[in-house]
């Protein structure tokens, strides 16, 4: 599997590929921990997030939610405790970005979150880590042992009167825990059920303190902010998405993989085809997700020759989303039509129940493309799935819903054949 | 009237509640070190259950009643919590549980064929465990090995890139 840098210097994947990167020592070796002696030496908490702000750095969770507001939205005169938690929960299928960091660069996430509970006057935080991931937990806890034991955390870190710590939490197999207020309800020791926003986790979160809750990526991307200052970053990117973006890549290609590419990166064609060694077996392309599994999935015809823009923007003018950056690529062997169900039975799965519409909404479209799959589609049926998300998208309580919805929307839509073929009662029942 | 909607009908059956599991110092230090993490007693109720699983094979009403006294909960909240998450076994195991991840991009590079020789070897279908209590078989949702699919889980442990050789070699090399 490929990991590294296209199209500028490694940013986040800088020291991946170095012996015992994941080690303090190696990382102080290369620019480690500058980050945050640079803030504790010369700057504010206003001017680290101000610092953030101008990077134009966007949550790399999925919402792409500007990471400096986000910030910004913490009272400062709040008596309550602050908590900053990483949202290390990573599920959204096609997704193993924050994997490979927290293997490889985990005092790139520590240095990240101290800078973060700088700015925000945190004293305790955490890392929900999702509990497929033990060994990543593991490592997460020898690297902040490593830290404690530098002094780097604790009481007068760096001999300022600052003081944090950092913890590792486990979840447990629930995809909805990545969604942050579901992370902070399965903190807190529940059920992770999402809560109703407003309040947002920055006035009531964790403990209902205020509370930040950001991605692994986005956090890792701080330290080099500090050093390279705001602008710097942004200009590595484009004027609304800035910096560089990992992206994880799998499916029917030559060479997956996580690649760190900047903003903006044009084009998508050349992506697949050139830089991720071209089609499995000389295939023909026919679909690809771009964003994990929640966005919309584009056909081949939206992708050749259109000169689809990697960032934010240009990827809605494509026809998707960034989303967490999940790459699936799919050949001309797939049926969008089985690749759906396959999507629609793991939302039904991961559905936690709360709301009506997404609870009884995905378990009555896994059952629609179940009787297709066994034969018994009717023509009608296209129609009855597209009404059946009309009332899911959008109505549910959290993203979850919408996430479900947009899918089978889209392959409805971009692939009418292939339910058609299914529909008619021609697709082969299966045993 | 009054007289009539108060009174409480005994229950024709005893109340059995099971005594509450004992486990180390070493384990009951180790549970320390995670109460320690948190200003709230019952965020540790995760870790902790990962503890007793690990400690019972899975999470038995001994087991539960343990955490309801240590975390000073109700026996209700405990089972409430760990019926939610897939992670968290209430019922028995085998020793290896091999998990398949059977989401899309496992799916399309082949997690059929991954299935299907596992389950020809074992003989047993997805959900069910071998006689000898040695292996389960589950299919699960996106485990984050897309680029190395397909793949599975047994235990904690990752296994990537799989082909039927690779996984007879796995199999044959667990004790």
């Amino acid at each position: 599997m490929f990991i590294g840098a296209i199209g500028c210097e490694p940013l986040q994947l800088r020291r991946v590929h170095l012996e015992r990167s994941r080690t303090i020592d190696v990382y102080r070796r290369n620019g480690g921990y500058e980050a945050i002696k640079r803030v504790l030496d010369s700057m504010s908490p206003d001017d680290v997030i101000n610092e953030v702000k101008k990077s134009v750095l966007r949550g790399r969770g999925g919402a792409g939610f500007p990471t400096g507001m986000k910030w910004s939205f913490v009272p400062k005169d709040s008596p309550k405790a602050k908590y900053v938690v990483c949202n290390a929960d990573e599920s959204e299928p096609g997704t193993f970005k924050d994997r490979y960091l927290l293997e490889r660069d985990p005092h790139m996430l520590i240095e990240g979150m101290l800078i973060a509970a700088y700015a925000l006057g945190a004293r305790t935080n955490y890392i929900y880590t999702r509990g497929e991931y033990k060994y990543l937990i593991d490592i997460m806890d020898v690297a902040l042992d490593e830290a404690r034991a530098a002094g780097l955390l604790g009481e007068k870190i760096m001999g300022t009167d600052f003081a944090c710590d950092i913890y590792t939490h486990t979840g447990a197999g629930a995809y909805i825990c990545g969604e942050e207020t579901a992370l902070l309800s399965s903190l807190e020791g529940f059920r992770g059920h999402p809560r109703m926003k407003p309040p947002f986790p920055a006035i009531s979160g964790l403990y209902a303190s205020p509370t930040v809750v950001n991605n692994v990526e986005t956090l890792t991307a701080v330290p080099d902010i500090i050093k390279m200052g705001g602008e710097a970053y942004q200009k590595l990117g484009t004027e609304k998405s800035g910096g560089t973006k990992l992206w994880s890549v799998s499916g029917h290609v030559n060479r997956p993989g996580v690649y760190e590419l900047p903003m903006g990166y044009d084009d998508m064609e050349k992506f697949i085809m050139e830089d991720c060694g071209g089609m499995l077996n000389g295939k023909q392309l026919k679909a690809v997700i771009p964003g994990g599994s929640s966005v919309y999935i584009m056909r081949a015809d939206q992708i050749i020759g259109k000169d689809v823009r990697m960032d934010y923007d240009g990827l809605v003018a494509g026809g998707s989303m960034v989303g967490s950056g999940g790459f699936i690529v799919m050949d001309e062997t797939v049926d969008v039509f089985e690749s759906t169900k396959n999507l629609t039975e793991f939302y039904k799965h991961e559905s936690c129940g709360w709301c009506t519409p997404c609870r009884e909404g995905t378990d009555w479209l896994v059952k629609i493309f179940k009787r297709i799959d066994g034969g018994g589609g009717r023509p009608e049926d296209a129609r009855l799935l597209l009404d059946l998300c009309d009332n899911i998208e959008g109505k549910s309580f959290c993203p979850l819903g919408d996430a479900a919805a947009w899918p089978i929307q889209s392959a409805v839509k971009r692939f009418p054949e292939d339910f058609e073929k299914h529909l008619a009662g021609n697709g082969q029942p299966r045993k | 009237m009054a007289e009539v909607l108060v009174k409480i009908q005994p229950p024709d059956h005893p109340v059995h509640m099971p005594e509450p599991a004992v486990f180390s110092a070493a384990v009951e230090a180790e549970i320390d070190r995670h109460l320690a993490k948190y200003p709230v007693k019952r965020s540790a109720i995760l870790p902790l259950m990962f503890i007793v699983q690990r400690e019972r094979g899975y999470l038995d009403p001994p087991g539960v009643q343990y955490l309801a006294n240590r975390l000073q909960l109700r026996v209700t909240d405990i089972w409430e919590v760990a019926t939610f998450y897939s992670m968290i076994y209430t019922k028995p195991t085998g020793k290896y549980h091999i998990q398949v991840c059977k989401t899309l991009s496992c799916r399309i590079m082949g997690e059929g064929k991954v299935t299907e020789h596992v389950s020809k070897k074992l003989g047993i279908k997805p959900g069910e465990t071998t006689p000898d209590g040695k292996f389960s078989l589950s299919l699960v949702e996106c485990l984050g090995s897309c680029g190395t699919a397909p793949m599975f889980q047994i235990n904690f442990d990752y296994y990537e890139n799989l082909t039927p050789e690779k996984v007879d070699q796995i199999l044959a090399a667990l004790p």
